[in-house]
């Protein structure tokens, strides 16, 4: 059976120039890049390569980007770490729809005595600009909002949330990890202050990440230890990881043109085919504005774990936000705060593609995925008398 | 994902009597949309000897709700009523070589459905006995006290998340969760009343200053320290007779379970140790 892997948005396909650049920092190149030798200061040229290609996609100095192991710890990072650089400051804005990299880090730091404010999206995932002007307190001391939504890929218009917030002098931190590396970002002229983003979203090894500090921003370490990525973050460098990292964006900034016309093209295809072809299916979050390659479908009366799984026995790999599919009981909170009725948030899957993705593949789940809807609904007791209506 | 056995990867790629029975003898509903799973139970009974005929279902649901629900057709046809409520969840389980276990609510409303069905056929033929079915504890997903007790009993549950994966009670907005934790020790309490009677009786009368004593210790020694671990803190303000002025701290002033920690912990603490006439009221500020 051949694997169509279209969950890129989970993880994704180790790029194969990404892991020929690591293997020699497994073999022969295993110095430490603290160590005053030739063998250890010659890696050192390596991670500097690295920041430098980093900093070339996002368009910063290299001096502004520290190597973490994941997006997690950049979020944690960000908002723990500017938190504890202003001990006076005692209110976080956030969006309803974060990933609970910076949700349940919020939700944690609420049970501690700051007050939270989570700002509510539309039915299409969009904010309302107003609240975040009306959220906005002398103690707020920092403000994070994703650029592009994981599960819907809706993107946040960043720059102008940006101008509110620094019209305030707070600190924005933006979740970039489903951003990089599919859409540009450009961080000079920014009002950006710390992103997050991690690697194995963009083709290395899961393992990796980074964040952009831009200089002069007051943040405490979160990883304390050695005095290594300036003393910002300790531990010794993950070297093959961040050497990987470094060809990765690298990459990224080559493909970023194929993301974002050959991979939106595979994506409209197998969108607007599965809507068109199975009733009662609906797209959930903005139709533009949105990631090139993420599409988030709702197949009303089926459950969505039970269309992974059929999907899956046919070599298929996508995700869902149902209930069933995340181990605990609800409906994705994204999916819920767009007001996404049950009937609808329980029976959604997501489909996120890649540049590694071809044609005969989407024709293929574009061809299987309708049938296995049917037979489910044939299954499910909801829905018989709405279907039949709708198929008049 | 989930690590699902062979046979339920099997039963849900090609369930069994799947579909409506028309004119069916009984239907049982279970479940509903909001809540993620459903399932309509359709059965053909032999009205003379009870025996059931065909079985048929419609389930919306995940795979292990699909296969579970295909496993019990499979099992009660042929069986009479009788034989047919005695399979539990457990035993559907068993069926399908196992279920993971914060899928063991799927199984639960296999039994559900068969309960439901055969209430109401019986119902039809016999004056229903009307049992009283509890009060509902998640209103989130409807789960009553009477289900709760009964999943903590027959499945020896110890904490919360267990009794979730069995009865989805909890697994919402959790609000509950500190209603279920007093049905869980309620249980708990009853089988282990032995240890119970070897702690010390509440003392029968108290004077003031006897009692301000009791209840400044247990607030320090009982409460103080549970709160203190959610970055909450609470303080003793006056004692009124057996009025119990308190006020709350920390991450305790900012929580909307506020109320029901004050009443459901503080209180029962208090009328545990100190006297059962003490309730506690909160002072703002």
């Amino acid at each position: 059976m051949k694997t169509i892997y279209v969950d890129n948005n989970a993880t994704t396909q180790v790029a194969p120039e990404v892991l020929e650049s690591m293997l020699p920092f497994f073999k022969d190149l295993y110095g430490n890049p603290s160590s005053i030798h030739f063998f250890g200061g010659q890696v050192t040229r390596h991670i500097n390569v690295a920041r430098e290609k980093v900093a070339a996609l996002l368009g910063c100095d290299p001096m502004e980007i520290v190597f973490t192991s994941c997006g997690t710890e950049g979020d944690n990072f960000s908002i723990r770490g500017v938190l504890e650089a202003y001990p006076m400051k005692k209110h976080i804005i956030t969006t309803k729809v974060e990933h609970p990299a910076v949700k349940n880090t919020c939700e944690y730091l609420a049970k501690r005595g700051y007050f939270l404010t989570e700002l509510s999206v539309n039915k299409e995932g969009m904010l309302n600009l107003d609240e975040l002007r009306e959220s906005i307190r002398e103690d707020t001391g920092i403000v994070s909002i994703m650029y592009a939504n994981n599960e819907t890929g809706v993107i946040f218009p960043i720059e102008e949330i940006g101008q509110i917030v620094k019209e305030h002098n707070i600190i924005f931190h933006v979740d970039a990890v489903q951003a990089v590396g599919k859409i540009p970002v450009n961080l000079k002229n920014s009002t950006i202050d710390l992103l997050t983003l991690s690697g194995h979203k963009l083709h290395t090894p899961k393992g990796i990440g980074a964040q952009f500090i831009r200089r002069g921003t007051k943040i405490r370490p979160f990883v304390i230890g050695g005095h290594q990525e300036k003393g910002r973050r300790g531990g010794t460098e993950n070297v093959p990881y961040i050497v990987g990292l470094g060809t990765a964006c690298e990459l990224a900034m080559k493909n970023i043109e194929k993301e974002n016309v050959y991979v939106r093209r595979l994506r409209d295809k197998l969108e607007n085919s599965l809507l068109a072809n199975t009733p009662n299916a609906r797209l959930n979050g903005r139709k533009t504005m949105r990631l090139p390659n993420t599409s988030n479908l709702s197949f009303e009366y089926v459950e969505g774990e039970a269309i992974l799984l059929h999907l899956s026995e046919l070599g298929i790999c996508a995700s869902s936000g149902s209930a069933c599919t995340s181990g605990s009981l609800e409906p994705s909170h994204v999916l819920r705060a767009m007001g996404v009725p049950f009937t609808a948030a329980h029976g959604s899957v997501r489909f996120s593609l890649s540049i590694y993705n071809t044609e005969e593949e989407i024709d293929y789940i574009i061809e299987q995925t309708p049938p296995i809807i049917k037979t489910l609904r044939e299954i499910s007791p909801f829905g018989r008398k709405e279907l039949k209506e709708s198929l008049k | 994902m989930w690590e699902y056995s062979e046979k339920v990867k099997e039963h849900f790629m090609n369930p069994r009597n799947v579909g409506e029975i028309p004119n069916a003898d009984a239907v049982g509903e279970v479940g509903n949309i909001a809540c993620g799973d459903a399932l309509v139970l359709y059965l053909k009974i032999d009205k003379k000897t009870d025996k059931i005929l065909d079985a048929k279902f419609q389930t919306f649901g995940c795979a292990s709700a699909i296969a579970s629900s295909s496993a019990l057709t499979e099992m009660i046809i042929g069986l009479t009523i009788d034989e047919a409520l005695k399979i539990t969840e457990d035993d559907i389980a068993r069926y399908l070589d196992g279920l993971p276990e914060a899928k063991m609510h799927c199984s639960v409303m296999g039994r559900d459905a068969l309960e439901a069905a055969v209430n109401k056929y019986r119902g039809e033929k016999i004056e229903a006995t009307h049992e009283d079915e509890g009060k509902i504890v998640c209103t989130c997903f409807g789960v009553t006290d009477k289900k709760i007790l009964r999943a903590i009993k027959e499945h020896n549950l110890k904490i919360v998340e267990q009794v979730t994966y069995y009865t989805k009670a909890g697994g919402g907005c959790g609000g509950c969760i500190p209603e279920i934790e007093d049905l869980i020790a309620q249980v708990h309490q009853e089988e282990a009343t032995i240890a119970k009677s070897e702690k010390e009786p509440k003392p029968q009368v108290l004077t003031n200053i006897q009692k301000i004593k009791m209840i400044e210790e247990v607030i320090n020694t009982e409460i103080k320290p549970m709160l203190q671990k959610d970055g909450g803190d609470i303080e003793l303000i006056d004692i009124e007779g057996d009025k119990v002025l308190v006020a709350l701290r920390g991450a305790c002033s900012q929580c909307v379970g506020a109320v029901t920690t004050l009443k459901n912990f503080v209180e029962k603490k208090l009328q545990e140790y100190v006297s059962d006439s003490i309730f506690v009221e909160e002072v703002k500020g």
